[in-house]
């Protein structure tokens, strides 16, 4: 009995389809993300599992119930809110008490359970203060103790981590996921940072103008995007369409690859592959390749990244790690860039399947494991 | 006065404000200053007048001061009795307009619905057109419908333009409410009518209290209005209006005009700090 | 941890609320029939009495009024003689008092709106708001005093010996009178006193809204502090202008109280109407005449809103 159901649901707002016929269901214990761009349909499709809005089609299911029609009030679902809408004339332990007090548990009862949950978020001596005086980290936690003092058996949070800074945002990370091992609870979070999804999640929906283009787990939404927008968008990777991708490939079926097995070389320096300082390139025959020019070069630190503009006019990027950085082509340098033909996945969202493909590009089929779909 | 103001102007800017365009010259502030006194003054010589000797005329500088009047004022019954009728009328408006106002804003706070700027238009209608429309049609339509005019007649009058004021600022302090704490509320398992207890109402008290007092101000006032929808008895105003063609006792008048003063300015003093210090946001 | 979750309460408060909560069309009747209702019926009922009674005549032997549609009461207020020269006096108050008002309130709101300190501005907004929220009988009151013949501006002007011009004043015909308390000086004096909050406080938020930015531009680009204010604050303040302007401009054109107390003879439309209802008991007559206002009125704000007031009020 999946924890949460979506059968074919859409919202319109006027003419736009905020939310466009939207099937997926959440396993219970699961840690569920909806990513996607700003106004892609993830957070709407949160709104509705919270009852804030009615779906236009479709249902909405909660533990196999039809909940399409029920308000806010009536679901075992919580929120945690992204500007946290903690009530500020009530303390930060009436604040908590508040599912209780709601449902005309005693005073007592509300007291306990409440100091209960601060200490459950580490906040066990802020119980008299107003949110007001409190941190941005703080009230998150606040708000986080007051969703859950309910038990319900859904939490939903509304990109909860956004406002807060780098460290605190990755400490929080580790801190919902432990949470959420130990409530055990279905956790579904809405974000546009794809690197929190991909670290925290353990299923990921991917949103685009109101569809979900691919529902997987984080590695296989890297490793194995199936559309174009979920290539670019996820994995940065590379990708391409059209006629580059019947160039280069033989098929004009869409592919991708990601920036860190694309390398790139100076064009007219030693036409020795071996002298080049990365991972070994497999022989020529195996690769792909295109030229271009040098855009912009970033160093990171930890990684460094080249902008490219093909030749053909398409914009790729190729990424390496610090340590096989001799030499960098600097901006404005002709290169080419290669990559393995096992490097480069099809987008087989695009209705071609991948055996296909590989059959197209007239190379032997390498026995990786299909990817699950959703 | 005028030219002073005018010439002070002119002359802050011809004489250059240096680097920064945003001080003000001399002239300027003077300008300013002079005319906040001019506001102010005519009401500081009401109370000075109040505790002048002389009884017949209105002679500057004052002969000598006394209190004696403000006695003579207390004495006098038949302004209690206006006063009681203002403050009763005053404080049953006030309610009326609280009730009504707040239905009002209640309902137009979030929803969009057709016909939502005329509702708007016709709560600013009994404050936008003059008070002697306002007045003869009221009293045409009293007539019409063959009423006695007194009492009653008096407070629906008042009530009507006092709707907008406690509209106008309750609706002011909902729109600062942010939607998410209503839907928090519901989402943490409260009810509409919990919601409303427990968020919405703690959060426009301060509102609804100030809405009230200019109300209360207002309508205790009023003066252009209740002249036509007033019976025998007069209210406060109505006396104070009458004694302003009569010649004799003034000075009781400038007591009476200290005393309508000080009424209407506590609640409106009240009022403007409830509104000021905006209590919570988060 | 116990996954129990905690009861939710039942109850026919709840049960209503979730029928409003899913019906909001029921919600909002509930909470506007009320109000609406008064309104309806009080207002705008009141309204439309008045404007049928327009419609209506006295008859001049019965003194009763004939309950038979004409547009006679109607055409007689803007045909007689007597009752244009009434029109056109409180017309004509009503445009001088809102230029003075305009040319008053301009340097107080300036000074408000962009130079006073945190501190001063609220000062100011506070010493602007009260006066006009005091009461409007004990205002008219006091410059009664004032104005009256012993009062304290007679007194400054003879220490400073401007009697003779004040009586040379008070000579002129069209605006002078027997003192200045019954005089048309006099009634403008107080109007522009009256409704000067009114002007200012729309002006002041009007140019409080102009971006310093644009100042900063103006002045960059070599303007002087002269020409920066004429071309820069003044157009974009005419908004607050215009919606100050509508007050001041209804408010004198149906006051019938200060003609009263501070005025001259010449009658003026406000106290027309408060004649004819009272005395002569000619209510048809009273309602053409305040029928007159309310087109005024209705073609002032017309313009007013293309001068954008509407979007400073």
């Amino acid at each position: 009995m999946p924890a949460i159901e979506f059968r074919d649901v859409s919202r319109f707002y006027g003419d736009v389809r905020a939310v466009d016929r939207v099937s997926l269901s959440i396993a219970p214990g699961e840690f569920f993300a909806m990513l996607g761009p700003s106004g892609s349909g993830k957070t709407t499709c949160l709104r509705l599992v919270a009852g804030f809005e009615t779906p236009d089609n479709g249902t909405v299911l909660l533990d196999g119930k039809d909940v399409t029609a029920q308000p806010p009030y009536e679901r075992d679902v919580n929120t945690v809110f992204q500007d946290y809408a903690l009530f500020p004339h009530m303390s930060v332990l009436e604040n908590v008490a508040y599912g209780l007090r709601v449902r005309g548990r005693p005073r007592a009862e509300q007291r306990s359970r409440a100091q209960e949950m601060l200490e459950l978020v580490k906040l066990g001596s802020m119980g008299d203060r107003r949110p007001a005086q409190l941190s941005g980290g703080q009230r998150q936690r606040v708000s986080l103790a007051r969703a859950l003092i309910n038990q319900p058996r859904v939490l939903l949070l509304d990109e909860p981590l956004g406002a807060l800074d780098l460290k605190l945002r990755e400490e929080m990370q580790i801190e919902l996921r432990n949470l959420q091992r130990r409530l055990g609870i279905t956790f579904v979070f809405v974000t546009h940072d794809q690197g929190e999804a991909l670290s925290m999640a353990d299923r990921v929906a991917v949103f685009n103008q109101g569809r979900i283009e691919q529902l997987d787990t984080p590695r296989a939404l890297y490793t194995r995007p199936a559309t174009p927008f979920v290539a670019r968008f996820v994995g940065g990777a590379n990708v391409a369409e059209g006629e580059l991708a019947q160039r280069l490939s033989g098929s004009p079926a869409a592919f991708a690859v990601r920036a860190e097995n694309v390398r790139v070389v100076e064009r007219g320096a030693s036409q020795n592959w071996r002298a080049i300082p990365f991972r070994s390139l497999p022989n020529l025959q195996e690769a792909m390749s295109c030229s271009g020019t040098v855009v912009d070069f970033q160093y990171h630190g930890a990684t460094s990244r080249w902008q490219v503009k093909l030749d053909s006019g398409e914009m790729f990027s190729a990424s390496s790690i610090e340590a096989e950085n001799a030499s960098s082509p600097s901006p404005g340098a002709a290169v080419t860039l290669l990559w393995s033909r096992t490097d480069a996945v099809p987008l087989v969202g695009w209705a071609v399947t991948e055996r296909e493909w590989r059959a197209n590009s007239a190379k032997p089929n390498d026995s990786r494991s299909e990817p699950g779909e959703a | 006065m005028r030219s002073s103001q005018r010439s002070g102007k002119r002359s802050g800017e011809r004489h250059g404000k240096g680097k920064s365009w945003n001080k003000p010259s001399r002239g300027a502030r003077i300008a300013a200053f002079a005319g906040l006194a001019f506001m102010h003054l005519p009401v500081l010589v009401i109370v000075l007048y109040a505790f002048t000797t002389a009884d017949r005329t209105y002679e500057f500088p004052p002969p000598g001061l006394t209190l004696h009047w403000f006695a003579a004022a207390f004495a006098r019954s038949d302004i209690w009795a206006a006063l009681r009728l203002s403050l009763a009328v005053a404080a049953l408006a006030t309610v009326f307009s609280i009730v009504l106002g707040s239905l009002t804003a209640l309902a137009m706070w979030r929803s969009r619905f057709w016909g939502k700027e005329g509702i708007t238009f016709l709560l600013v209608l009994p404050i936008a057109l003059p008070g002697i429309v306002t007045g003869i049609a009221l009293l045409t339509a009293i007539k019409t419908a063959r009423l006695e005019l007194g009492f009653w007649t008096i407070v629906a009058g008042h009530t009507t333009f006092c709707i907008v004021i406690v509209y106008n600022n309750v609706v002011a302090r909902l729109r600062r409410l942010p939607p998410s704490w209503l839907e928090a509320s519901m989402d943490l398992g409260a009810d509409g009518w919990q919601t409303f207890r427990y968020i919405v109402l703690p959060q426009m008290a301060t509102a609804l209290l100030a809405g009230g007092m200019l109300a209360f101000a207002l309508s205790f006032d009023e003066i252009i209005v209740t002249l036509f929808t007033a019976g025998h008895d007069p209210t406060l105003p109505i006396w104070f209006f009458n004694e302003l063609f009569r010649p004799r006792e003034r000075p009781i008048t400038n007591v009476v005009a200290v005393i309508v003063m000080v009424v209407t300015f506590i609640p409106i003093l009240l009022a403007y700090y409830l509104t000021r210090s905006a209590p919570d946001e988060t | 941890m116990t996954t129990a979750t905690v009861p939710l309460p039942a109850g026919p408060l709840r049960s209503a609320s979730t029928f409003f909560y899913r019906r909001p069309a029921f919600y909002l009747a509930l909470l506007l029939v009320p109000p609406l209702l008064w309104f309806g019926t009080v207002y705008l009922g009141s309204l439309l009495a008045l404007l049928a009674n327009s419609f209506y005549a006295i008859d001049e032997f019965t003194a009763k009024i004939v309950y038979v549609p004409t547009l006679a009461t109607l055409t007689q207020v803007v045909t007689q003689p007597a009752h244009r020269d009434i029109i056109f006096r409180t017309l004509l108050m009503a445009v001088t008092v809102t230029m003075a008002c305009a040319v008053i309130a301009l340097p107080i709101a300036t000074y408000m709106a962009r130079y006073a300190s945190v501190r001063m501005k609220a000062l100011f907004y506070v010493g602007v708001m009260l006066p006009m929220w005091m009461s409007y009988l004990v205002k008219v009151y006091a410059w009664r005093l004032i104005l009256a013949k012993q009062g304290i501006l007679s007194w400054l002007l003879d220490s400073v010996g401007l009697n003779g011009a004040l009586d040379t004043l008070l000579q002129t015909p069209g605006i002078g009178g027997p003192s200045l308390s019954s005089s048309y000086i006099g009634m403008f004096i107080v109007f522009v006193y009256m409704w000067l909050p009114y002007m200012i406080l729309p002006l002041a938020a009007a140019l409080e809204r102009v971006p310093e930015s644009l100042l900063q531009a103006s002045a960059d680009l070599g303007a002087r502090p002269g020409q920066t204010f004429r071309n820069v604050i003044l157009p974009l303040a005419l908004p607050g202008l215009a919606a100050g302007s509508v007050f001041t401009f209804s408010l004198t054109l149906g006051d019938y109280i200060i003609p009263s107390v501070v005025g001259a003879p010449g009658y003026f439309i406000g106290m027309m109407v408060y004649q004819q209802q009272g005395t002569a008991g000619n209510i048809p007559l009273a309602a053409a005449f305040s029928v007159v206002p309310i087109v005024l009125i209705v073609m002032y704000l017309s313009l007013a809103k293309r001068a954008g007031a509407f979007d400073a009020l």
